[in-house]
């Protein structure tokens, strides 16, 4: 798919809390001493201050501070979150009123499980593609939910980043072409009134992740013409690094394409906010001319590829926090018991 | 009694078929079978399985699988014997030919376990244990098993690794099987390190949760035709014993495995000597070892010992699971015992492939439900 008018991002930003707990404090809790190492080290824990709508703010702000436009140009803010803190009520409000940019300006929360935060780039590369809006911002936040002891508990972290896209020739990165894939796949739900989402376990693999994911990237590939070994970077979201491998390894990338975007093997699965999470920390080290193949996943099930192409925008813009320098930012929560606090996972009444 | 020969085997690949429903495994299997045997009709269908109520909301597989394969208005039904369903479907099958009410039928065990996950599915087969002393009580069958093997472990001095020749077997044989769900070899290095699921079994000592359909036509005498390579039923025999494992007045002896056994021997003429490989129900290592001794292959506490020596691999003086077994070919647990007879059949047709035990002509196969609580063996001759 392309927009009538060239788009691409003017700025973007990243969030990710401070607090991590190991997930060998999780393992001692559930698992016996013989388990197999979980699949990444510790993931990131949202503060007692903090929702998806506070790390929203703080990723967007540092997109709007990088990109340099007008308030008034933003037409559009959309979240994309499976953990908003309202069941009914719009994040993305709070989050446009606290950037000052209502009240004429677009704005909903978008669901899709994991690629809610890409969904919300489509519809901005839309929105600013058809003339409508100058600028619409679009962002992938999530403080992932996991139940208690299931396998997801150990991996299920806290992050996102923001994008806002306004007309190519403002760009840093050009988005060349990007597609859709979706299918009725169950492989991960939460019903209306459950507490914790539910998943098909082995079924989450190869019928969801890597059909949708090899699907949609190769479709895409087919589409802009270009090779695996074209891109300089290749971004995927990230349930754990071993189906970021394969599927970057099945495509025909190496690692030195995809290790700058994988950050999932020190904060986990952001959910709505991993690919973009990664895309960030691409674009955190990108230089112009540079292409980056981009591939986010939904459970339910779909996936959103992008072509971007960095233009020479890029240093003048890179100011602020950077993914590293929030991952860097790290300190280990005391144990199990204060992740369960932490995370509102004690019933108090 | 009239005299039951098998004539057609068929069966889907052993895997998780996200794709495909107990409908699209049933009627492949079970046209499989009746291609191979050049039928285009049968009298009655025997289905064996065991989750199909729940695990997939699915009871009436007799009239279900009848109407995929396309064999309506012919008579069906449901054998349900916990894991020994397949084996009873064919059980059953057999006798309605012996009995000359049917001159030729389709027996099939089936099952489809990967539409539901973790807890649902152990809870699924915990319905085989004692449900008032046993599975309410939260005893799974892994739980169970792991009680069984502790306890060999303890009178027999033996210790986990000492399990390891089974499963490195079953990989070995299962590699070579194109229907397989696991054909990467493992080595006993492998096999010790494996994680713990429920302490002595560790993940390399059990058989997976996976789907898979197997099927065979059997008919009597007067249906052979010149075309057919028919294997003989030459003797089957069920048995019982407590549902729950309290009820035994000794753990270690598997008693449906050695009274199943023993009656087909006597049935059929022929001993422990006389078989030329067994495929055994090995679900859990320790029920490998348990099968081997109590159908008269190993004496009391020596099966380890023999199977260090290579006894039970190929070449050996009992070649056991010789396509894998449930262990690496993959345990659906209502067709396992339907597996075992299509397999049997294979090898004693002399088209195993690089599976095949050279000049086999006597095979046991044994399909075991329920922790030793019920069994169904079949002796089958060439």
């Amino acid at each position: 798919m392309r927009p009538n008018r060239e788009v691409g991002i003017a700025g973007y930003g990243a969030y990710v809390p401070r607090l991590r707990v190991r997930t060998a404090d999780i393992s001692n809790a559930w698992r016996s001493r013989s388990a197999a190492a979980p699949a990444v080290a510790e993931k990131s824990v949202p503060g007692p201050d903090e929702d998806v709508v506070t790390m929203a703010i703080e990723a967007a702000r540092t997109a709007l501070d990088r990109a340099g436009i007008d308030l008034e140009d933003i037409g559009a803010v959309w979240v994309g979150t499976e953990s908003k803190p309202y069941a009914v009520k719009p994040s993305a409000t709070i989050v446009a009123e606290a950037l000052g940019v209502t009240p004429h300006v677009v704005a909903a929360d978008m669901e899709f499980a994991c690629k809610a935060g890409s969904e919300a780039m489509q519809a901005a590369v839309a929105f600013v593609g058809s003339g409508m809006v100058e600028a619409a911002l679009a962002i992938g936040m999530d403080t992932a939910q996991s139940k208690p002891g299931d396998a997801l508990e150990y991996t299920a972290g806290c992050g996102g980043a923001a994008y806002l896209f306004c007309d190519a020739s403002k760009a840093i990165a050009v988005v060349e072409a990007s597609i859709s894939h979706v299918t009725d796949t169950p492989d991960f739900f939460r019903r209306e009134t459950a507490h914790y989402p539910e998943h098909g376990s082995r079924f989450t693999g190869e019928p969801s992740y890597f059909r949708h994911t090899l699907a949609a990237s190769r479709k895409l590939l087919a589409e802009v013409g270009f090779e695996a070994k074209d891109f300089a970077h290749a971004v995927f979201h990230q349930p754990v690094p071993k189906f970021v491998e394969k599927a970057a390894a099945e495509l025909g990338f190496s690692r030195e394409q995809y290790k700058t975007g994988l950050v999932a093997p020190r904060m986990g699965n952001a959910y709505a906010g991993s690919s973009l999470l990664g895309l960030a920390a691409v674009l955190d080290v990108a230089k112009p001319g540079e292409r980056i193949f981009f591939c986010s996943y939904g459970s339910g099930a779909g996936s959103d590829a992008f072509c971007f192409r960095v233009t020479e925008r890029i240093n003048e813009r890179r100011r602020g926090a950077t993914v590293l320098n929030y991952l860097d930012r790290r300190r280990v929560v005391d144990g199990y018991g204060q992740y369960l606090r932490l995370r509102g996972k004690i019933r108090r009444a | 009694m009239n005299d039951v020969f098998i004539i057609g085997a068929g069966q889907t690949p052993v895997a998780e078929h996200w794709d495909r429903g107990l409908r699209e495994l049933g009627a492949t299997a079970i046209r499989k079978a009746m291609a191979d045997a050049g039928v285009e009709t049968v009298d009655a269908l025997f289905v064996g399985n065991m989750l199909g109520g729940a695990v997939n909301g699915q009871e009436n597989l007799g009239a279900l699988l009848a109407d995929a394969a396309d064999l309506l208005p012919a008579e069906a039904w449901k054998v349900e014997a916990a894991c020994a369903s397949g084996g009873a479907a064919v059980r059953a099958a057999a006798m309605s030919v012996a009995a000359g009410i049917h001159q030729v039928v389709v027996a099939i065990g089936i099952e489809k376990m990967t539409d539901a996950v973790g807890d649902k599915i152990a809870a699924g087969l915990a319905t085989a244990s004692d449900g008032d002393y046993e599975a309410s009580h939260g005893l799974s069958f892994v739980a169970l098993s792991a009680l069984m093997m502790r306890r060999y472990m303890h009178e027999m001095s033996a210790s986990r690794e000492d399990f390891a020749p089974f499963a490195v077997n079953a990989h070995k044989n299962a590699a070579l099987n194109a229907n397989a769900m696991f054909r990467e070899p493992i080595s006993a290095e492998t096999f010790a390190r494996s994680p713990l699921v429920a302490a002595p079994i560790g993940v390399l000592d059990a058989a997976p949760v996976c789907d898979g359909a197997a099927a065979v036509v059997i008919c009597s005498r007067e249906f052979l035709r010149g075309h057919h390579r028919p294997v003989r039923i030459a003797a089957a025999a069920g048995a019982t014993d407590t549902i729950g494992l309290a009820g035994r007045p000794d753990l270690l002896t598997l008693g449906v495995a050695k009274v199943s056994a023993e009656k087909a021997y006597a049935a059929s003429g022929f001993g422990p000597k006389d078989i030329d490989f067994f495929e055994a129900h090995d679900a859990f290592t320790i029920i490998t070892a348990m099968s081997l001794e109590a159908c008269g292959f190993a004496p009391r506490g020596e099966a380890l010992k023999r199977a260090a020596h290579g006894c039970f691999s190929a070449g050996g003086c009992i070649p056991v699971s010789t396509f894998g077994g449930l262990k690496a070919r993959g345990h659906p647990v209502g067709a396992s015992g339907t597996y075992q007879i299509v397999e049997a059949t294979t090898q004693l047709r002399g088209e195993a492939g690089p599976n095949q035990v050279p000049g086999a002509r006597v095979a046991l196969t044994q399909s075991i439900g329920g922790h030793g609580s019920i069994a169904v063996a079949h002796i089958l001759e060439a």
